[in-house]
């Protein structure tokens, strides 16, 4: 299964797994904002975040190619706005939405490669998020897994039939994408009734306790300084 | 012995107007075993159901250990009624193996340490310690359901409903779990259509038909009788 290759990575135990969750978040949201914001011409302040997030990939013990390659995955979405800044006359912006879309994947996939999802969620209450909010976000992440699992099952079935599953037509694919609505919803009710079964009343209780230390201050000022005067500083 | 399991006159309606059960009567002491057995579409699961108050029923009443299966009783109700589903990737959603099994203590009020101690006694019990810290989807068919039960073991059950156990399991797989479910000493309900699991487990067996219990008795006599 493709997502376990993220779950897989959030389990490792390096200096970045185990800081606390909401430090991350905060991180991340520090990071995401000062890459959003970068103007075409700060080149040198994009190279500084890809290094930092580089480093930061590394220092995780994770592997850097894969987790470049994983964060690639917004580009053809970005390439289309890109192409549209290309064709009105202003490349450069274009290549700027293709940058900072990639390194904003990048610091997402940074965050996820090293929080457990539940971990993630208890991070989020700790940063006060509504409670529904956060259990909407668990649920998300649990149904959107099992509409990539049905979406696998339907693949293979129609390959087994038709031999080409990967070049359905558009009127084929959004039949199946019917029926893979009906399907999923089955397969989520089931985990809903076995969640319910099993005493969940609407909140996953915390295995581990996390509590903020010195290292989590650090880790927090010791990467927001940086990101913020290089936003603010470089030209 | 003590009753724990008392149905009386159940009948419930599916939305669509569907008839699933036509006032069903069911009786099962502690530590007694019992095969449901009975055509797809019976009403055997929609019964199962019922007991863990995942269902409402249209009409009749459900006692479990002597307490009544309704609203405010849930919570308790799903401590004694522990259910394995069919798919055991529905019912594994927690990252490790140990946090999935220590889900129900851990929801039921107990401490995060204590919590895992139960989650490391059930899965002693059904002899997949050694795969606490792993992640569920990495495990065989056979070993999930292992850990499936032991999620449902956490929380102390009385009666264990175990819907088509032996689905997706090799004939090893599904002899170990034979041999497993054997040695646990909680009454049990097995939903299945596997009839030398059944053997091996009970003697005795529910034949549901139409949404009724058709007959109860012998496994053997019960399979001659409905030509199963």
């Amino acid at each position: 299964m493709r997502h376990a290759r993220l779950e897989l990575w959030s389990r490792g135990t390096s200096f970045a797994h185990r800081r606390h969750p909401a430090a991350k978040i905060l991180v991340t949201l520090v990071f995401l904002i000062a890459i959003s914001s970068l103007h075409p011409s700060q080149a040198r302040a994009a190279i500084f975040y890809f290094v930092v997030l580089t480093a930061l990939a590394s220092a995780a013990k994770l592997p850097v190619p894969r987790v470049l390659l994983a964060a690639a995955v917004v580009l053809p979405f970005a390439c289309v706005f890109a192409l549209m800044s290309f064709f009105a006359g202003a490349p450069e912006k274009g290549i700027a939405i293709m940058v900072r879309s990639w390194l904003s994947a990048l610091t997402t996939v940074l965050l996820m490669a090293t929080t457990a999802q539940p971990d993630l969620l208890a991070g989020l209450e700790a940063l006060r998020v509504p409670r529904f909010l956060v259990q909407v976000m668990q649920f998300l992440y649990r149904y959107l897994l099992v509409l990539i699992e049905e979406a696998g099952a339907m693949r293979a079935a129609a390959a087994s039939r038709a031999g080409k599953a990967s070049t359905l037509e558009f009127r084929r694919a959004s039949a199946a994408a019917g029926v893979l609505f009906a399907r999923s919803w089955g397969r989520a009710n089931a985990i809903h009734q076995a969640m319910t079964a099993r005493g969940f009343t609407g909140h996953i209780p915390r295995f581990r306790v996390l509590r903020i230390t010195a290292a989590d201050v650090w880790f927090v000022f010791g990467l927001v300084g940086p990101v913020l005067a290089v936003r603010l500083v470089l030209p | 012995m003590s009753r724990i399991v008392e149905v009386r006159e159940l009948r419930y309606v599916w939305e669509d107007g569907t008839e699933a059960l036509r006032g069903v009567d069911f009786d099962l002491e502690a530590g007694e075993t019992v095969a449901l057995l009975g055509p797809n579409g019976s009403g055997k699961t929609t019964f199962a159901l019922h007991l863990n108050g995942l269902l409402k029923p249209t009409q009749g009443t459900i006692k479990i250990d002597g307490l009544p299966v309704i609203e405010r009783n849930l919570s308790q109700i799903r401590r004694k009624v522990g259910l394995v589903f069919q798919d055991s990737d529905n019912q594994l959603f927690m990252p490790t193996v140990l946090e999935d099994v220590a889900f129900a203590p851990m929801t039921s009020g107990l401490s995060p340490e204590a919590s895992a101690e139960k989650a490391m006694d059930a899965l002693r019990l059904v002899a997949m310690d050694h795969k606490a810290n792993k992640a569920p989807w990495h495990l065989s068919a056979g070993e999930k359901k292992r850990v499936a039960i032991a999620g449902i073991l956490a929380s102390d059950p009385l009666l264990l409903v175990l819907d088509e156990p032996t689905t997706y399991l090799d004939p090893p797989g599904q002899r170990s779990l034979a041999t497993l479910l054997s040695e646990l000493p909680q009454a049990k309900i097995l939903i299945t259509h596997d009839m030398p699991f059944a053997r091996m487990l009970t003697k005795e067996a529910v034949f549901f038909q139409d949404g009724q219990i058709a007959g109860r008795g012998p496994v053997d006599q019960l399979a001659a009788h409905f030509n199963w």
